[in-house]
């Protein structure tokens, strides 16, 4: 007979992960072990099934996570297989801690025609320390371009187990899935918990839902959580009522209550995701909890940037747009900000450049809005002679002062890549002022370096730098590591004398000078002609190193005007009288917001 | 509606035919063989025609200026010229001092056919030199050669012409400033007493600017064009003649005045295909194509495309910005008095000063017209 939720024996119950890069099968292999279990029948099954946002499946990431309920027999037991989704990008980590902390076992899958990838590498030390059984995986050994052989090996060098001990499957044909369950079940340790404790269950991914609200994903560790029962957060020490609470299988089905080892999800009516954050223990209002689970962290944004509507008029839409985006995304801040050069807009925290990116698409795409965006900044620790301290997200913010410290974050990096391009990616990494802390050979023929490197090298355009440096084989992954002191200063862009907020930056020392000369030369290029001279200065403080100059226009009449050309004439000036009441005006100067805009463009392509 | 009053009328007839379609031009033109009467004749009667609507319209008012414009107005047989002229003289009080000047290109006359124009009456000739270095003529696709302008000027003084005009053209792909001097020296020999000196416009749509989107003629630039007028307009200067309007120098007393009609904001009426008229403070164009004009006229309809009425506003905005380009400005009374307090700063850079009542470009801000403007307007 099958198990009920809210009564499940909990040495029935398999808590899994699927730890894969993108690209690598993982919604694939998902789509299958939905119908070889039978929750989704042949006829309503479609490719990847589980990812549900637009966005997702085009870019082949899952943002949020979802947990699956699978009913599987093995040798005429019943089991409760509950796959947990976690997400497969750098920028959430922290995300992919709190679903594998709530799991007992992952399953490494690995694309045997490419190998493991090092954020798959990064999420498989995450596991290992979690202390996760891991069940090694080929994926796409259907492929003519795969070599199983050699990337078993490598995986069980990895691992430190035996080659006979990957599995080998593929996702596609299905062959294989159903042994992949088999071992699940048998290797996968089930959920130890104390089910007379006081009830403890960890959140491990939470979204908005418009029409009922957050949908909170929980894995119980001690105790029950109850329909209609008082809930307490324990980070926020907010409490709720569980209006529902149930399983995805992979529809929602309600239930009474879960028990010790079953994951599944709680409705309590709050509209705003921050109210029920990933990472938090949920215990029982009446009988609370003495300690919450361990390994909660409050959401740090990593990166900022200047968002703005190319249209001033949208400003408002941008504020509702991101009002919308943030009541499922309790990692995404934001406030206000004005810039001479664009206008409205707000300064947007983010936990990383993926984030930025989704964040930045959903925008465009989900609220048609055009936005133009400014150079990613990191969050830097500024002392002052006076021995004040300034947390800057934004160059503007440097102080004027006399600065006697600077601290920057800095990350620890591991990159993955064939070992002929070893050179090519240390010469990158010490560009990036990266400091080599490691290198291991994971075969023959692959290396994994590691490195320190300051996240804002990173931020910038490193992973393009990578990418187009290693034919698109290398990967990286990084984690946060602390701060380093550094000889970082603010370049100011001067135009006739009038700082131009949106290109003011901090850099290293080093790099000022041919920062100051690229941004100066691409504003001379873009900014027009005006009736007196322009001169583009690159300045830190009030020294300036760089100067370019925009000519005075010397030329602005037309030659010929006679009895027809009258009327014409009137018209164009009338136009241009217009177009002068949209230019931005800097001091005197006139700048058309298409030319900050291409010069902020060109700066991201310029970089690739 | 009549538009009869004592005022002085000036009259522009638009003759549309080209031997070749300049690469550069964008002007109302049609290549067309004018030997043929068929291809004159009907459209030097919708011209008589139009005449008629105009003396209708405006009653028999003075005309002081007359002139043909084109086109290649001399590729029309002396004829039609003598049918025209005798019209206007017909229908019009034209003054016995009238300027009546005709645009011709140096390959298109001869001793006779400048004598048979001042027997018609034309007293003022508009002669297209554009350049003396052949490779600069051959970009420009004009077909004579630079020695042709000089025979073609000795002749027109020789048949009696006491106004005669050159056109230059600066800025062209390919012209250096040492071909561009050669050129202002070249006209100065022959002694005008009028020069007009344009810098290349590219207009979309030509075959030019194809050309230069393809990659295959470089775009002009801005600096080598203020540099080429500014040669110009010192040895223009320095051989007596002065300018008068950004484009145009003459020696005193010769300064064109028909074109003087358009940029004091007077009234024209503009007979032919495509031509604009400004009449009591109305503007009006004819229909483009010469057969469309032609079929208007037969059927005893306007032959007019479009019309505008300027606001009071849009008015002054045309004399500052038509005033700006002239040697006597424009009337300070017409800014404003946020505009006035812009200017002054203008006034002190010396790009602009004062002269009575007038506001005038300075040489430094002559090149800067339209930018002025700009600034200035509210």
């Amino acid at each position: 007979m099958a198990y009920s939720p809210g009564s499940t024996d909990p040495s029935a119950i398999r808590n899994f992960s699927i730890i894969a890069h993108i690209d690598h099968g993982k919604s694939t292999l998902a789509d299958r072990m939905l119908q070889l279990t039978g929750v989704v029948d042949d006829r309503t099954m479609r490719a990847q099934y589980l990812d549900r946002m637009d966005i997702e499946r085009e870019r082949g990431i899952t943002i949020k996570s979802q947990a699956v309920r699978l009913p599987w027999q093995v040798g005429g037991e019943e089991y409760v297989l509950n796959m947990i989704d976690t997400p497969g990008h750098v920028d959430f980590t922290y995300e992919v801690s709190r679903s594998l902390a709530a799991c007992e076992g992952a399953v490494l899958l690995v694309d045997a025609a490419q190998g493991i990838e090092a954020q798959t590498l990064a999420n498989l030390y995450l596991a290992l320390e979690a202390d996760l059984t891991i069940i090694p995986v080929l994926n796409k050994i259907d492929l003519p371009g795969a070599y199983p052989e050699k990337y078993a090996a490598e995986l069980a060098h990895v691992i430190g187990c035996d080659v006979s001990d990957v599995l080998r499957v593929s996702a596609k044909t299905g062959d294989g899935v159903e042994q992949l369950l088999n071992e699940i079940v048998r290797q996968v340790p089930p959920p130890q918990g104390d089910a007379d404790a006081p009830a403890r269950a960890l959140i491990f991914d939470s979204v908005y839902d418009a029409y009922r609200g957050v949908v909170t994903y929980v894995r119980v560790v001690d105790g029950e959580l109850n329909h209609r029962e008082r809930i307490l957060m324990m980070s926020t020490k907010a409490t709720h009522e569980v209006l529902e609470v149930g399983v995805i299988s992979p529809e929602p089905v309600k239930a009474d209550a879960l028990g010790v080892g079953e994951v599944g999800y709680l409705i309590t009516g709050v509209k705003d995701v921050r109210q029920s954050r990933v990472g938090d223990t949920v215990t029982s209002a009446g009988r609370p909890a003495g300690e919450p689970l361990a390994g909660y962290r409050h959401p740090k944004p990593m990166v900022y940037s200047g968002l703005y509507p190319l249209e001033g008029n949208d400003f408002p839409e941008l504020r509702e747009a991101l009002d919308k985006l943030q009541l499922n995304d309790a990692a995404l801040v934001y406030e206000p900000e004005t810039s001479a050069a664009l206008g409205f807009g707000f300064r947007v925290g983010f936990l990383g450049l993926l984030h930025m990116e989704i964040i930045r698409e959903r925008l465009e795409r989900e609220f048609s809005l055009d936005i133009i965006s400014t150079a990613p900044s990191v969050v830097y620790r500024v002392i002052t002679e006076d021995n004040v301290e300034h947390i800057v997200t934004n160059p503007s913010e440097f102080p004027t002062g006399k600065v006697a410290q600077v601290f920057e974050p800095i990350v620890k990096a591991s990159v993955l890549a064939p070992a002929e391009y070893i050179g090519t990616l240390m010469e990158l990494c010490q560009q990036r002022r990266g400091i080599q802390t490691g290198m291991e050979y994971l075969s023959e023929d692959r290396v994994e370096l590691h490195y320190t490197l300051p996240l804002a090298e990173i931020v910038f355009d490193f992973f393009d730098a990578l990418k187009s440096r290693t034919k698109g084989y290398a990967s990286l992954d990084y984690e946060d590591a602390g701060e380093q002191e550094a000889d970082l200063v603010k370049v100011d862009i001067l135009l006739n004398s009038e700082p131009v907020d949106a290109f003011s930056a901090i850099v290293h020392k080093d790099r000022a000078y041919a920062y100051g000369v690229d941004i100066a030369t691409r504003l001379r290029k873009l900014i027009p002609r005006q009736q007196f001279e322009v001169p583009i200065q690159a300045a830190i403080g009030t020294r300036v190193i760089a100067r370019e100059t925009i000519r005075a226009v010397r030329k602005d009449v037309l030659a010929k005007c006679y009895g027809g050309d009258i009327t014409r004439k009137r018209k164009l000036l009338e136009k241009q009288k217009e177009g002068k009441k949209r230019m931005k005006m800097v001091g005197r100067v006139e700048v058309p917001q298409e030319a900050f805009i291409a010069a902020l463009a060109t700066s991201e392509v310029e970089k690739k | 509606m009549s538009l009869a009053c004592s005022q002085p009328v000036s009259l522009y007839v638009h003759i549309p035919w080209c031997r070749v379609r300049c690469g550069y031009c964008d002007f109302n033109t049609y290549v067309a063989d004018t030997s043929d009467p068929g291809v004159t004749s009907p459209y030097v009667c919708a011209l008589l025609r139009e005449m008629d609507l105009a003396a209708r319209r405006i009653g028999r008012r003075r005309v002081e200026t007359v002139y043909f414009g084109g086109g290649t107005p001399t590729l029309m047989p002396l004829a039609d010229y003598a049918r025209i002229m005798a019209a206007v003289r017909d229908r019009f009080d034209l003054s016995p001092d009238a300027e009546v000047t005709t645009e011709a290109n140096p390959e298109t006359v001869a001793p006779d056919v400048l004598e048979g124009l001042r027997n018609c009456g034309i007293n003022r000739l508009s002669m297209g030199m554009q350049s003396a270095a052949p490779h600069v003529l051959a970009t420009l696709d004009r077909a004579h050669t630079p020695g042709r302008v000089t025979q073609a000027v000795a002749w027109a003084r020789t048949a009696g012409f006491e106004d005669v005009s050159l056109d230059l053209i600066y800025g062209t792909p390919g012209e250096s400033m040492a071909d561009w001097g050669q050129s202002v020296d070249a006209a100065l020999a022959l002694e005008p007493d009028h020069l007009s000196a344009y810098s290349l416009i590219v207009e979309e749509g030509t075959p030019m600017a194809r050309r230069m989107a393809a990659g295959q003629l470089p775009y002009p630039d801005e600096d080598d064009l203020a540099d080429k007028y500014l040669v110009a307009d010192e040895r223009f200067a320095a051989a007596g003649l002065e300018w008068y309007e950004v484009s145009n120098w003459a020696r005193p007393g010769h300064e064109c005045r028909h074109n003087m009609v358009y940029w004091r904001g007077g009234d024209w009426w503009g007979l032919g295909a495509g031509a604009h008229s400004h009449l009591a403070g109305r503007r009006w164009w004819n229909h483009r194509r010469p057969l469309t004009y032609e079929a208007a006229l037969e059927g005893g309809q306007s032959p007019a495309a479009g019309s505008e009425h300027p606001t009071a506003e849009q008015t002054r905005v045309e004399m500052i910005m038509l005033g700006i380009r002239l040697s006597e400005g424009f009337d300070a009374a017409l800014l404003t008095s946020t505009e006035t307090a812009r200017v002054e700063a203008y006034v002190a850079a010396g790009q602009m000063r004062r002269r009575g009542d007038r506001l005038i470009c300075a040489k430094q801000g002559r090149l800067l017209a339209d930018g002025i403007v700009r600034e200035i307007l509210d």
